[in-house]
Formats: structure tokens, C-alpha cells, sequence
């Protein structure tokens, strides 16, 4: 789909907008051009790459690589200095503590029992998560891609939550969901009894699942959307003359076409959910009890909430979390290969 | 899944309505409401006063009790609707309440005064916006400051976002070179790492670096954003070679051709990435709060988030300035909605 | 010439950053945040300040809370921080604060009249660094909305009732008015340690070490476990939120909808300005047990940071500010309780409350003289929060349904030992 080369009207109508930012890149651009042909002569046009890749390379080392070094010394280190040379080694002891446990399957057996429920708490969220994600932007892209009116309407209402900041996002359902909220007026006005959505722990559950997708839906929509699109139409008109029940038209075909972009959404929703923290925190604080505690906000408490702010074990527990992270990617790189070859 | 499977597949003759059609259209306009309606009540709400935001149940509109001048009397007072002992309603205005017995009188009649129960009462409201939830707070601190801090953040940081990412993509997709396979996987890997986990050591680079309550402290860390380049390289890697190959033929140094010609054919790729990037950085809050102290610097979600104290949440004030904060980003997707969602769909996430 | 564009860019900002610094004038930041309208009244006594030293400035950085709790402790440890910070945590910062003592006129006023409370911002070890004084002196005590007891035609409980007489009359009034909180109680430790000391918790052991599980504390936490089970308190404050969050049931007292609730005297400012005449509130001394009737003392101090540049121009400031006549008219106007026993003795006129605010602030300010011991120590530790986070996140666990109140008391047992633990490496 993405193959399609760009329709000189749609840049056209992209232009208005893209010259606020294009505009200054463009006298950038100009004058790094003749040092840069100079440069070019020096080292060759292969070695250009890296003269292409230097700057984000630069940022990337300050900013992401060189903290995950400290973060790794911080998880061999203890006490409660902040720079890593007032900090003492312990070794393992970091992780032997995350790992201290009577039974895995039982939290509350745990040194750090918190962030076991954080971990089982993150896995329920994101599965989920997940498997609502997928059912409702599939169903949204199914609907936006008949044939009805105004769809552009309807697809910046799915869309606009996306824009909107973690905590707008939280605050606006917690004022909708709060004991003298607009739902539980709703029901009492019906007749019913006000329930306390955020202290149930399975309500809690539910709603932060529901809010996350509200929040996110319509991105994955729109990856799935471009997806139907790009079926041929002339699939749909073959079966049609075959007269093929449309059920087994969309297993048999719709969705074998879509199975791309449904690894893409797949795997998108499983990184964002075992990363979920602002939403969460602002929503829910992680309650009730430690119901919707996740592992990025046990992560976050250690390290700034506490007294004694606890850098090394927060430390020993993200990089367990970045493990999985990466497998995680490693996993969508591996589907993705697939879709390659298919 | 089977009602599913029609829609998806559904072929109607024009004119005509099936029972899908209806489906849809009944779904869309749920869609409707779910979506827009508890952003339309978080904007209602934050015209309410702080007594009409505890109301249960609450009202559709802001309302705020009627208040009348009565002779006699230096301060209006408030009106309420009495169900008298005889059951009749009459409309007093309350001059003080002694326990729970209320001393009123009749507006009409200001001399004699009447004593009423005060569960009888309910107050007489109108309709009345309480603007001084966004004045208050927005008189208070320096907000043309905070704004034009947040303003420099976004826009900067997106050309530097959009400059660097742009090359790295550049060179990951149409070059072949040694440590390729090595530069992607870190790419890869760090895509996923949120921010959160890594605040403490990234401070101490600011610190090292001596950026600690400047812009720039804010602007830098988030500028090579592995999702920037992942995004962009996808984009580019569907590129026509045939396009370089020429160009480089014509003489046109690498410099030309990245920007002459690969930035122009990546234009919706970058415009996605444009859109998120000033999406990321003008709601970031937990960063900023982190390298920022001083007032001069704060950026608008610092600035407008000051009224938080340790004891007590100002629902009233929280609510507007949520609004002041989201409007530039409802905003900007009001005039770019087309060119956002049509930029996503084209750039495909391959 | 990329590099000319970015010399210009960060000559732009570092011009909006520094501003008006260019002037032979010292700077002195403060980094303060507010509950209510302190913010706008030091603003006001600093202007005065500024216009009698021409030659210092005074910047007040307003910040969110949670930058003061989460971010300022880092901010001090790279040596970032603010000359003078506005602080609840005083035992955790205090090893970051400078020892004014040397550049004191008066050092011995300081001593007079904040005795008290110095110990509470002083490092660990140390007797006799003057830091800081306290902005805001709180006491835990509870407010009731004594309209609601006429209403159900309910006595008030006696001035030496206990916490389970208050329990049950706020049950029977909540019962018969329809108040959906019969007591309410803030999801914090200060609170529950008002309950615990009162009790009969002693918290320290001989040699003053943490040995926080004892009979007393072990009553405090049944009755407020209890009190959850039967429906006297609702779960919504400390069974919502997991860890160490504060939940505060102001807004629903303000709607009338709390019989009794714990809280503390910072809330007087704002019943004040937002209860208005819907109905009574008084506040009423602290209830009785086995330990007697003790609150918490707490409060934010206005603390100088040794990391500061200009020592003097700090202690300048900080001598106006905790001068009689600026100190007075900061608590009568923000309507604190005074942290100040020179104002506290000759008792303060605070002018433009409410009858009932002047009340309450009357029964808070009596309640300083009835603390226990173990109140003040618990507030003079240097790792308190340690202690209050423990007990806020466990108990709150227990209370939402997550284990039982042994498995909570074994966690807070062990939570306290593993932070304290960690900060002596």
C-alpha cells in the first residue's frame, strides 16, 4: 500500500500545510549543501552514510544509550546516592531481590511483591487490551470502509483521542467516572445504584482497558483502513459471481489480505500495553488496592515517590522490562520478515 | 463475525438500504458521541463554579443560583424555591440560615420574615459561565511566557526531529554499509523504551552537560526519536531507485539528492512524523517538570499545573486549564484532519 | 553556518532563560508551592522585601507539589537546586540545607521562637543548625458538620470522647440524614498516626530506633480496618489508589456529604472561602484512647539549600520573612496556624475569616499543647515518610481486600527495615 507514489492533487493539498515547517528547512538546507559536496569529494559517496547518520547518532548516544549504561550501573549499584560514583557495587543483589520469591504464581510470596502484581497486573491489561484493540479497529475499519457518507467525518471522530495527552485522557473519564460522575448520574437516573467504578477491582480493570482503547483505537483503525483499501475490488466482484457466502468472503479473503497489518496492530498494542503508565496512574493511582498497578509505575514509585528513592532496584527492574521489550520487537521483526515473503 | 463479514464484503445496488447499511450508520453515530461526548463534557464542566461541580447530579449546563438585591440589604441574596407547610412553592431569597432553620423573605415583600425548614428549599439556578475558572489562573502566572516556551519546545524540536531523522532514515535506506545490520537493531531497539525509566540517568546527562533549566534541556533528549527514523526508513525504502540512480547521474551530490529529491517524495512519511512529534511535545509534562524550575522557563504544562498543591485538587481550575491546553491541539486537527489521517493511511506501516 | 544558526538560537534562549539577571543584583530563587493562596500573599511580602534591598531579588518559582516531592530531591543531589525551597519531606531534605546560624543577626530570636521545630530540619546527628522555620504549623483534628447532627437530632460527643464514640455517633447521624460518608479520613500517614498515637502507638523503640508494630499501632489499624468493613468509612479514599497517593475527602465534605472528617487545619482557609453558609462546620478536638487524645503535628518549612551561591542575601531573606510582624501577617492572611510561639502565645487576630474559621483555627491552635511525645518524635524523624508510606500503601492493600491485617503488618515491618536499609549504604 505504501508503494503507491504520491497523487500530484493530494500533494498539492499537503503543501499549504507542510510549507510551515518545509519552509525553514529548506534555507537549511541550502546552506549546508556546499560544505557538504566538499566533504563529499573527501571521503567518497559510499562514506556519505555516515555523514548522513552522524547527527542522530550523536543525540542517540547522549540520550538514549549513554542513560542505558547508567541505568545499568544504577542496577548493579545500591544506596541512595545519585551519582554512580557515590554508589556502592552489590553486584546481583538488585535483581536477586526482584527476584526473591516463595512462588512465582503467588505475589504476595515475593520480597518485592509489588512489582509481581505490577507484572501480572501489566500481562492481564495487556491481553486484554490487545484482543479488544483489535476486534474494534477491525470492526471500525470494516464500517468506515463501506460505502457511506461523510466517512471523512467519521474517521477524524475515531481518530482525534489519538492527539490528546495521556492525562487529558485520564482526567476527562475519571471526572466522567467519579462516584458523583455523569455515568453514575446516568444510572441512578434510570433508576439504578451508583457503582463505584474505581474502586471495584474488576471495574477498574475494565475501564482502564476501555480508556486506553478509546484513547488509541483510532490510530490502528486507520493502519487496518489503508489495508482493506488496498484489497483489489476485482476479489470481491470474482466471489461475487460465484456467488460465495460473504462470511467465507472475508476469511478467505479480507482477512488473509489484512493479516499484515493485523500483525503491525498486534504488535504495537502488546509494546504500548506493557509499557502503559500515565493513563493508568492519573486514572486508577494503580488501585484499588494494587489492582491496576503496572510494572512502569512500580518502576516510576521506587524511584521517585518513596523517601528513599530507590534508583538501583528501579534500575534492576527496567532492565528486566527492557528485556522483554526487546523480545517483544525481536518478535515483530520476525513477523514482519514474514510478511516479506509473502 | 457473520454480520461482520457482510459488511466487509457488502455490494448494494445504489438507492437501496440494506440492514447493514443501517448497522453502520447506528455504530458511527455511537461512535459519535463516545467519542466526542466526554470531551464536550470536560469542556462544559470547566465553565462550572467550584459549587457547581460538586452537584449530584450533576447539570447538563453550567448553572449557578440566582441572587436578587432585596431592600434593606447590602449583599444580594441568594433566591430559593420553597415548598411552603400549606404545599404551596413560593420563591424566597434566603437572608441567613441559623442550624437548620432558614430566616427568608419575599423579594416583593422585604418587611416581613419568614422561617423555612432548610430541607424544604432548593435554589433557583440560571444559566452562568464561570469564566473566572480561565482568568484566575491565567492572570496569575505568566501565561504569554509559559506559552511561548511551549511554542519554541514544539517547533524546534520538530525541525530538529524532522533534519536528523530524515538523514539517519536517509542513510539506512538507500546505502549499503558496514555496521547497517548493527546501527538498525539499536534503532529497533530502543524503540520501545518509554521515557519514564530512563528520566534519572538522562538528568544527569542535562546536569553534565550543564542544560538544567534551559530549553534546550527539554528539547534535546526526545530530537532522535527511533520511531522518527523507523517511520521514515519504512517510507523511503519504497522509494524508486531508478530516481537516485539518475540524479546521480546528472552529478547531483548525495546532499541534493536527499533533500532535492527524497525529502519532497517522503513528504506524507514526514508529515506524520511532524504531526506526532508536536503532539509528544507539547503535552510532555513529566520531563520538563523534572529539568525545569525556573518560572522563565516553564512550558505551558509546568506553568498551568502550579495551582496543584499537596492537599487538595482544584477541580475548577484543573478543568480549564486542561481545556487551554488542548485547544491549540484541537486546533491544529481541526484545519490538518485530512492530511493527518490520509498521511497515516499512505504511509502504511510496513 | 549550521553552527552559526545554532550559536543564535541558543543566544536567544539563554537571554530568555538568564533575563534580568544582567544587573549588579543578587538572586535569590524560591521554589514554593501552594494549597491555597500563600503563593499570592508571599508574593506580596517579597515585593515589600525587594523594595527595601534594592539590591537583592527575590524570584518565588511556583511549582506543582509533585515537583517538590519527586523532582527536588534529585534536583538537590546534582547540586541543582533552588537557594530556599518551600518543604514537606523536612527530615529527607534536611541534609541538604545550609546551617544559617553563621549569618544570623539574631540567632538567638530563631531559637526562641521556632525551638520546637528546628530539630525537625536539622541533618541527622546535627543540634544545632538554624535551617528554616515552618511556613504553616498543621494539626491533625477532625472537622464535623454539626448541621447534619441537628438534622438527625444527635448529640455531639463530648470533649473527651473516644474514636469509638465518635465512630458510632457519625454512623447513627450519617444513617439517619442519608450521608454517604459517615467519617471520612485522608489516605495519608500524618492521619492515621493522629488515630494510632492517640491509641497508645509509641512508634520508637528505647534507643529511639523504628519499631513501628506495637499493641497501640495495632489498635489504631483495627479500628480503621474495621471501620471499612462496617461501612463507617467508605473505600474510595484509602482502598482507590495503590502506593503512597494522598486522597483527600475536602470536596465531599464541602458538599456536605462527610459527617465527621479527619483532616487537618490547612483545610480552614478553603471551608472558609467554599462552605459558606450550606451549613455548620466546626472543628472539634482530638478524640481519645488508650494513649490519650493526640494529634499530628506536620506542616511545610522554608528551608535555605546549602547549595546556594549567596549565603547572605539567603539569610536576608530569610530573616525578613520569619520576623515577627512579616510571619503574622503571612499566617493571619493565609490563615495558618502559627509555627511561631512568640505569635502563638500572644494569639493572632486573623482578620477577614469567617466566625467559624476564627473557631476553628482557635480549637487547632489549642491542640498544639495537647501533642504527645510520640507525636513530635515521629514528626522529628528524619525517615518518617518511610514509616507513613509503609503504613498508607499496606494498610491501604488490606483495606481494599489484598491480604489481611498480619500479612500487612508483616510488610510494613519489612518495607520500613529494607528503605532505611538501603539509605544507610
Amino acid at each position: 500500500m505504501a508503494s503507491d507514489a504520491p497523487i500530484p492533487a493530494a500533494q498539492a493539498e499537503r503543501a499549504g500545510a507542510a510549507n510551515l515547517f518545509a519552509a525553514p528547512l529548506a534555507v537549511l538546507m541550502r546552506l549546508i549543501d556546499r560544505p557538504m559536496q566538499v566533504l563529499q569529494r573527501l571521503i567518497g559517496e559510499r562514506r556519505m552514510a555516515y555523514v548522513f547518520l552522524l547527527p542522530n547518532l550523536v543525540f542517540f548516544s547522549l540520550f538514549v544509550f549513554l542513560p542505558l549504561i547508567i541505568n545499568f550501573v544504577f542496577s548493579v549499584t545500591g544506596g541512595a546516592g545519585l551519582f554512580p560514583s557515590e554508589r556502592p557495587y552489590v553486584g546481583a543483589q538488585q535483581y536477586a531481590y526482584l527476584f526473591d520469591c516463595g512462588s512465582f504464581l503467588d505475589p504476595s510470596s515475593c520480597r518485592e511483591d509489588h512489582f509481581w502484581r505490577g507484572v501480572s497486573n501489566t500481562a492481564r491489561f495487556t491481553v486484554f487490551q490487545v484482543t479488544a484493540m483489535v476486534l474494534f479497529s477491525l470492526l471500525t475499519a470494516v464500517v468506515l470502509n463501506m460505502k457511506i457518507k461523510a466517512r471523512g467525518f467519521f474517521r477524524a471522530v475515531y481518530f482525534f483521542p489519538v492527539l490528546l495527552s495521556p492525562v487529558v485522557v485520564a482526567l476527562t473519564w475519571k471526572w466522567i467516572l467519579q462516584r458523583d460522575g455523569l455515568l453514575n448520574a446516568a444510572i441512578t437516573s434510570l433508576g439504578g445504584e451508583r457503582i463505584l467504578f474505581l474502586v471495584d477491582p474488576s471495574w477498574a480493570m475494565f475501564w482502564i482497558v476501555f480508556v486506553s482503547i478509546w484513547a488509541h483505537m483510532g490510530f490502528y483503525t486507520l493502519i487496518l483502513l489503508a489495508g482493506l483499501q488496498a484489497i483489489p475490488a476485482d476479489l470481491y466482484e470474482a466471489a461475487e459471481m460465484d456467488a460465495t457466502p460473504r462470511w467465507r468472503v472475508f476469511w478467505r479473503i479480507t482477512l488473509p489480505l489484512l493479516w499484515p497489518n493485523m500483525i503491525v496492530v498486534i504488535v504495537l498494542a502488546l509494546i504500548r500495553g506493557v509499557q502503559t503508565f500515565d493513563e493508568v496512574f492519573v486514572l486508577t493511582g494503580g488501585g484499588p488496592g494494587t489492582a491496576t498497578l503496572m510494572v512502569v509505575h512500580y518502576i516510576y514509585e521506587t524511584a521517585f515517590a518513596n523517601q528513599v528513592q530507590n534508583f538501583g532496584l528501579a534500575a534492576a527492574a527496567s532492565v528486566v522490562l527492557g528485556v522483554v521489550l526487546f523480545a517483544l520487537t525481536l518478535a515483530q521483526l520476525a513477523a514482519s520478515r514474514r510478511k516479506g515473503a509473502a | 463475525m457473520n454480520r461482520i463479514a457482510r459488511m466487509a464484503t457488502a455490494r448494494r445496488n445504489p438507492g437501496h438500504w440494506h440492514w447493514t447499511d443501517i448497522a453502520a450508520y447506528a455504530y458511527l453515530g455511537l461512535g459519535v458521541v463516545l467519542m466526542f461526548g466526554p470531551v464536550l463534557w470536560l469542556g462544559l464542566s470547566s465553565f462550572k463554579t467550584q459549587a457547581g461541580l460538586l452537584e449530584f447530579p450533576p447539570s447538563l449546563l453550567p448553572m449557578s443560583q440566582k441572587e436578587v438585591r432585596v431592600e434593606g440589604h447590602a449583599q444580594p441574596l441568594p433566591l430559593f424555591e420553597v415548598t411552603m407547610e400549606d404545599g404551596s412553592k413560593r420563591v424566597l431569597a434566603q437572608v441567613r440560615r441559623i442550624g437548620i432553620q432558614a430566616q427568608m423573605v419575599d423579594p416583593a415583600n422585604p418587611g416581613q420574615s419568614i422561617r423555612v425548614p432548610i430541607d424544604k428549599r432548593t435554589p433557583v439556578r440560571e444559566f452562568k459561565l464561570a469564566t473566572e475558572n480561565y482568568t484566575e489562573p491565567l492572570e496569575r502566572f505568566a501565561f504569554m511566557r509559559f506559552l511561548w516556551n511551549s511554542v519554541f519546545v514544539t517547533v524546534v524540536a520538530t525541525l530538529i526531529t524532522l533534519v536528523i531523522n530524515s538523514m539517519a532514515a536517509y542513510a539506512l535506506s538507500i546505502y549499503e554499509f558496514r555496521g547497517k545490520t548493527a546501527v538498525m537493531l539499536m534503532v529497533i531497539g530502543t524503540l520501545m523504551i518509554p521515557i519514564t525509566i530512563i528520566l534519572v540517568p538522562v538528568y544527569l546527562v542535562i546536569t553534565e552537560l550543564g542544560l538544567v533549566n534551559s530549553l534546550w534541556a527539554v528539547i534535546l533528549p526526545g530530537a532522535a526519536t527511533p520511531t522518527g527514523v523507523f517511520l521514515l526508513r519504512q517510507y523511503m525504502l519504497t522509494l524508486p531507485r531508478d530516481l537516485i540512480e539518475a540524479a546521480r547521474m546528472d552529478k547531483a551530490s548525495e546532499w541534493q539528492i536527499y533533500w532535492r529529491i527524497v525529502m519532497p517524495l517522503a513528504m506524507p512519511a514526514l508529515a506524520v512524523l511532524a504531526i506526532f512529534s508536536i503532539m509528544w511535545r507539547w503535552n510532555e509534562f513529566l520531563w520538563p517538570l523534572a529539568v525545569l524550575t525556573k518560572t522563565e522557563a516553564y512550558t505551558l504544562q509546568i506553568g498551568l499545573n502550579a495551582f496543584q498543591g499537596e492537599l487538595q485538587t482544584q477541580w475548577h481550575y484543573l478543568l480549564a486549564m486542561t481545556v487551554v491546553t488542548l485547544l491549540p491541539v484541537a486546533l491544529v486537527f481541526v484545519f490538518l484532519q485530512r492530511f493527518i489521517t490520509t498521511g497515516i493511511a499512505n504511509t502504511g506501516m510496513k | 553556518m549550521h553552527s552559526k544558526h545554532w550559536i543564535s538560537a541558543l543566544a536567544l534562549t539563554a537571554g530568555l532563560v538568564i533575563g534580568g539577571l544582567a544587573q549588579a543584583q543578587t538572586t535569590v530563587r524560591i521554589a514554593w508551592y501552594s494549597d491555597g493562596n500563600e503563593g499570592e500573599v508571599i508574593t506580596d511580602l517579597l515585593k515589600r522585601f525587594e523594595a527595601q534591598n534594592k539590591d537583592i531579588k527575590v524570584v518565588l518559582d511556583q511549582v506543582p507539589y509533585k515537583a517538590i516531592t519527586e523532582n527536588l530531591p534529585v534536583q538537590l543531589a546534582s547540586g541543582q537546586g533552588p537557594d530556599i525551597a518551600r518543604v514537606v519531606d523536612l527530615g529527607g531534605i534536611a541534609r541538604y540545607a545550609l546551617d544559617l546560624r553563621p549569618h544570623l543577626k539574631d540567632a538567638a530570636y530563631w531559637e526562641k521562637n521556632f525551638g520546637p521545630f528546628l530539630p525537625w530540619m536539622r541533618p541527622e546527628g546535627d543540634t544545632k543548625a538554624i535551617t528554616g522555620f515552618m511556613t504553616q504549623l498543621t494539626v491533625t483534628g477532625p472537622f464535623v458538620n454539626k448541621t447534619l447532627f441537628e438534622q438527625a437530632g444527635i448529640a455531639l460527643p463530648g470533649a473527651k470522647a473516644t474514636w469509638e464514640d465518635w465512630g458510632k455517633a457519625a454512623r447513627d447521624v450519617a444513617a439517619k440524614v442519608q450521608a454517604p460518608f459517615p467519617l471520612a479520613m485522608d489516605r495519608s500517614g500524618h492521619r492515621f498516626f493522629s488515630v494510632a498515637v492517640s491509641e497508645g502507638a509509641k512508634v520508637f523503640d528505647a534507643k529511639g530506633e523504628p519499631a513501628v508494630i506495637d499493641d497501640g499501632f495495632k489498635r489504631g489499624a483495627k479500628l480503621v480496618y474495621d471501620w471499612h468493613q462496617n461501612g463507617v468509612m467508605k473505600k474510595e479514599l484509602w482502598g482507590s489508589v495503590s502506593g503512597t497517593a494522598y486522597r483527600g475527602a475536602n470536596d465531599e465534605f464541602k458538599n456536605a456529604q462527610v459527617v465527621m472528617y479527619q483532616s487537618g487545619s490547612w483545610q480552614i482557609a478553603q471551608f472558609d472561602k467554599t462552605v459558606g453558609d450550606a451549613f455548620d462546620w466546626i472543628a472539634v478536638p482530638s478524640p481519645c484512647g488508650a494513649g490519650g487524645c493526640s494529634g499530628m503535628p506536620g506542616g511545610a518549612g522554608l528551608v535555605a539549600i546549602k547549595t546556594t551561591k549567596s549565603p547572605e542575601a539567603v539569610a536576608k531573606v530569610m530573616e525578613y520573612l520569619a520576623s515577627e510582624p512579616v510571619l503574622s501577617e503571612f499566617y493571619a492572611r493565609s490563615l495558618f496556624v502559627p509555627g511561631h510561639l512568640g505569635i502563638a502565645a500572644k494569639g493572632l487576630d486573623y482578620q477577614g475569616a469567617s466566625a467559624p474559621a476564627k473557631a476553628a483555627l482557635k480549637v487547632f491552635s489549642d491542640q498544639v499543647a495537647q501533642l504527645s511525645p510520640v507525636a513530635y518524635q515521629l514528626q522529628g524523624y528524619t525517615s518518617n515518610r518511610v514509616i507513613f508510606n509503609a503504613v498508607i500503601s499496606r494498610l491501604g492493600q488490606a483495606i481494599s481486600g489484598e491480604g489481611n491485617l498480619d500479612e500487612a503488618y508483616k510488610r510494613i515491618e519489612s518495607d520500613i527495615a529494607q528503605q532505611i536499609a538501603e539509605r544507610k549504604k
